[in-house]
């Protein structure tokens, strides 16, 4: 457990929680990344700025980090483009099918308690578990 | 209130991206460390998941005695209980996306800030996936 960063990772988690549990209260809404950016393709009049300004304010975030760190974000991918495309697509589809990713579920529909999200995040974190031992072990 | 209202879905989502990157969890490797457990396992989104739940978790409880967020008319909570096929397959294809690549929604848009194309590809590909599921199962499926 080498790369193991409990200090940063709880850190990250408490901010994470922090933003879900103000867009909450402020604007009654869930923080579900694909949920949200889902949202934008439906165009519902009136429903498209805070999205595109939550969507944003997460690449900023990520900027902001940069500039202090004075170097660019850490992005190892170990898969080829057409699996990654692949990957995309499937994370798309996924999610909206789904309803929710590892935000939406993981993170905001098991605090709210909720059957759905429980097995849902379940559900994710099981295959993806066994999608990387396919890929990385017996491949 | 409008004002407001946006306000804080720049401000909520600028904190998140600042919590996905200094978690770690916008560099795939390192959630592949998490999913891979037959190799050298790295823990550290189980700490990312609890740190967010421990503020949730009594953040949301405490919300839903409201009768009102501050800045909007109602709290938009997802009311479906029901364990339907649509969830369990959906849920099932994003987490082979997920471990294939590594990347899930969120950290793949805050990584767009190194404007690396392998990153965008992925977005791109995300949002094709989005663009196909609203042309199956027009004109919305439920959020969570």
């Amino acid at each position: 457990m080498e790369n193991f960063t409990p200090v940063t990772g709880l850190i990250g988690g408490l901010l994470i929680g922090l933003a879900a549990t103000l867009l909450l209260a402020g604007s009654g809404r869930i923080a579900g990344i694909s949920g949200i950016a889902g949202g934008l393709l439906a165009r519902v009049p009136g429903d498209n700025a805070w999205r595109f300004l939550f969507l944003l304010g997460l690449v900023l975030g990520a900027g902001i980090y940069q500039l202090l760190t004075a170097g660019p974000l850490e992005v190892d991918i170990d898969v080829s483009w057409p699996l990654l495309i692949t990957a995309g697509f499937l994370v798309g589809f996924g999610t909206r099918l789904g309803g929710g990713c590892t935000s939406g579920h993981g993170v905001c529909g098991i605090a709210r308690l909720s059957a759905r999200s429980i097995v849902a995040t379940l559900i994710f974190i099981g295959v993806a578990m066994a999608t990387t031992f396919v890929l990385r072990q017996l491949l | 209130m409008i004002v407001a209202r946006l306000t804080t879905a720049l401000v909520a989502g600028l904190i998140f991206g600042l919590g996905l990157v200094i978690s770690g969890m916008s560099n795939p490797a390192k959630v592949i460390g998490f999913l891979n457990l037959a190799g050298d396992w790295d823990p550290t989104l189980l700490l990312v998941m609890g740190g967010a739940l421990v503020v949730t978790i009594p953040g949301f409880q405490l919300l839903k005695k409201r009768a009102r967020p501050l800045f909007a008319e109602r709290f938009e909570f997802p009311t479906r209980k029901d364990l339907d096929p649509r969830l369990m397959v959906g849920a099932a294809l994003f987490g082979l996306g997920w471990g294939i690549a590594g990347f899930c929604p969120g950290p793949a848009i805050a990584a767009l800030a190194t404007a690396r194309l392998d990153v965008a590809l992925f977005v791109g590909a995300m949002i094709a996936g989005g663009v196909v599921h609203r042309i199956i199962f027009s004109p919305r499926s439920p959020d969570a």
